[in-house]
């Protein structure tokens, strides 16, 4: 299916949870409303059609500027061969978005990432802690703003 | 001076004198209520050699059966994707052999490929040859360490000494082509930094001579060996939605009878030009998706490697080895975004890099293939022997240097 087709597919289903559709990328992306990005993802997944049975990558993107956080998801569709980009927009003070971890058991282990590095908050998550950095540490440093800690638990990065 | 040991029926009274006495013990089952039923936790790792690098697991273990598996990661913890953001885009390719060092030219590769997606560039021919004949020649090496280590997890000492003797070789003919043994940096956004000379093409093709025959000897060795079979088949076995829903790639997918390779079915680079098959577990000992058949996958892969090098060497064309204008600075569009996927030893990695028209990267994210695959553990090694958990981790062949970042 080509992108548009898919946005219809999406739309036609659960009207209102597509805002915007890029077809002029590389990836095509559709902007998904991100209280809906669950069902949205339930529909790509279980619709005969669609078929995307896996996820592929889940990221987290900062853009300070325009004051927003946003996951990324790229799809695919081993059954039918096709592939789609999703993004979900968040204020970068209140990012909240539901855990698609139900849906693609993938996502268990790339949300915990995203809430370690990010501190997107997954709404949903069945053991959302931090994964990579200690249990301990202060502040998200994907983030673009953060501020690089000089100690750690009596560590110092000073000479 | 020794004490008497009492024995049923005898006390030994204060000043020495054994002095018998009648002592009834009458043979009474413990309460079940008395019995210490606890679960016990055990750590497994960071620092255990079957955990292949800084793994943590702690295992919740009811005698010697494993109930529940959290794996604790990050112990390798470098924050490749910060460090990318603060580099140009040709500075990342040195941190990309630091996530699997033991595949570090397939690293290269997916970044190299991902950047030059984004900015639409073409490669020489030869170039891309070169990339698939260094590339595949790492798989090997890869594989053979994954070989090694997994015997050696098992208790088998030898393969680990052929796998490394044979690697070595492999090592070498990177060593004259880039100067390096690890960490290699071979790859360059446009081709490589080094051209392939005659000699080491003569090289390439005696290891080549040298190695494929060695594979049966493996099998001798290792692949039929009573022991090794009877302590792999039907352990974590992993059916096939399970691992399609978690996201599990590579061979482990393979072994699970899915017929999927990127290098296949969405071929990058040139290896759409390539004759090869895919070798799919088939159950042969236990079931279909065992630890036996992710063994097996990864040495059959390692024939079929031989044969892409042998054609690519002898497609191989006259020509650069690196485009030879190439941009000053490379700086993507502004905006541009791109999602490339290759096929690792151990799977799908994919490169997910946003450009904002400077010359650092605005975001790099890297889907690892270690990370993801390892996130099954917990699902599949409910009620395993402890032992076989160790099997386990072995037949994921896990780099923490990829999983951590």
């Amino acid at each position: 299916m080509t992108p548009v087709e898919i946005r219809d597919r999406v739309e036609g289903a659960l009207p209102g949870a597509v805002l915007r559709l890029e077809t002029e990328a590389i990836d095509p992306w559709l902007l998904v409303e991100p209280a809906r990005i669950r069902e949205v993802c339930r529909l790509l997944r279980d619709d005969p059609d669609l078929a995307f049975g896996s996820l592929m990558c889940l990221s987290g993107v900062d853009w300070p500027k325009e004051n927003k956080l946003q996951v990324v998801y790229h799809l695919h569709s081993i059954e039918r061969g096709h592939r789609i980009v999703l993004k979900a927009d968040m204020p970068r003070d209140e990012p909240r978005v539901p855990s698609v971890e139900s849906v693609w058991k993938f996502a268990n282990w790339h949300e915990r990432e995203a809430y370690d590095l990010l501190g997107i908050v997954f709404e949903g998550h069945p053991d959302l802690r931090r994964i990579l950095l200690p249990f301990d540490w202060e502040g998200h440093p994907l983030r673009k703003d953060y501020v690089y800690p000089d100690t750690y638990r009596g560590i110092t990065n000073k000479p | 001076m020794s004490t008497p040991t009492p024995t049923e029926g005898s006390r030994t009274s204060r000043d020495g004198r054994s002095v018998t006495v009648e002592v009834k013990v009458p043979h009474v089952p413990l309460p079940p209520e008395d019995l210490d039923t606890d679960e016990m936790i055990l750590n497994m790792g960071p620092q255990h050699p079957s955990t292949h690098g800084v793994l943590r697991l702690e295992v919740t273990t009811d005698g010697e059966i494993v109930n529940q598996v959290r794996p604790f990661i990050g112990y390798l913890h470098r924050c490749f994707e910060k460090h990318s953001e603060k580099v140009g885009y040709p500075g990342v390719v040195p941190y990309t052999d630091r996530m699997d060092y033991l595949a570090a030219m397939n690293n290269n590769h997916g970044y190299v490929v991902t950047v030059e997606k984004l900015l639409e560039m073409e490669v020489p021919e030869r170039a891309e040859h070169i990339r698939v004949i260094v590339a595949e020649l790492n798989r090997i090496a890869s594989h053979l360490v994954a070989f090694g280590t997994y015997a050696l997890d098992i208790g088998a000492v030898t393969p680990f000494l052929y796998a490394f003797r044979e690697r070595e070789r492999i090592l070498d003919i990177f060593e004259m082509a880039c100067g390096a043994r690890l960490t290699y940096n071979y790859y360059r956004i446009g081709g490589v930094s080094g051209d392939l000379t005659p000699e080491m093409i003569g090289m390439i093709g005696e290891f080549l001579d040298y190695f494929e025959p060695k594979l049966k000897e493996y099998d001798n060795l290792l692949s039929y060996n009573k022991i090794f079979i009877e302590r792999t088949a039907g352990v974590g076995v992993i059916p096939l939605d399970m691992a399609l829903g978690y996201g599990i790639t590579g061979p482990m997918l393979r072994a699970c009878g899915m017929a999927w390779d990127l290098r296949k079915n969405d071929p990058y680079s040139i290896y759409d030009r390539f004759d090869f098959d895919l070798p799919l577990g088939e159950g042969l000992k236990g079931e279909k998706g065992d630890c036996y058949d992710r063994y097996m996958v990864r040495m059959r892969e390692m024939a079929q490697s031989c044969r892409i090098v042998r054609q690519a060497v002898e497609q191989l064309p006259e020509g650069d080895y690196i485009l030879p204008k190439l941009p000053k600075m490379i700086r993507p569009p502004k905006g541009a975004e791109v999602y490339v996927r290759t096929e690792t030893p151990r799977g799908e990695m994919g490169f997910y890099i946003v450009s904002d028209g400077t010359a650092n990267p605005w975001r790099v994210k890297v889907r690892s293939p270690c990370f993801t695959n390892l996130a099954i553990v917990p699902a599949i090694s409910h009620g395993v022997m402890l032992a076989d958990l160790v099997a386990i981790i072995g037949s994921i062949d896990i780099v923490l240097g990829e999983v951590d970042r």
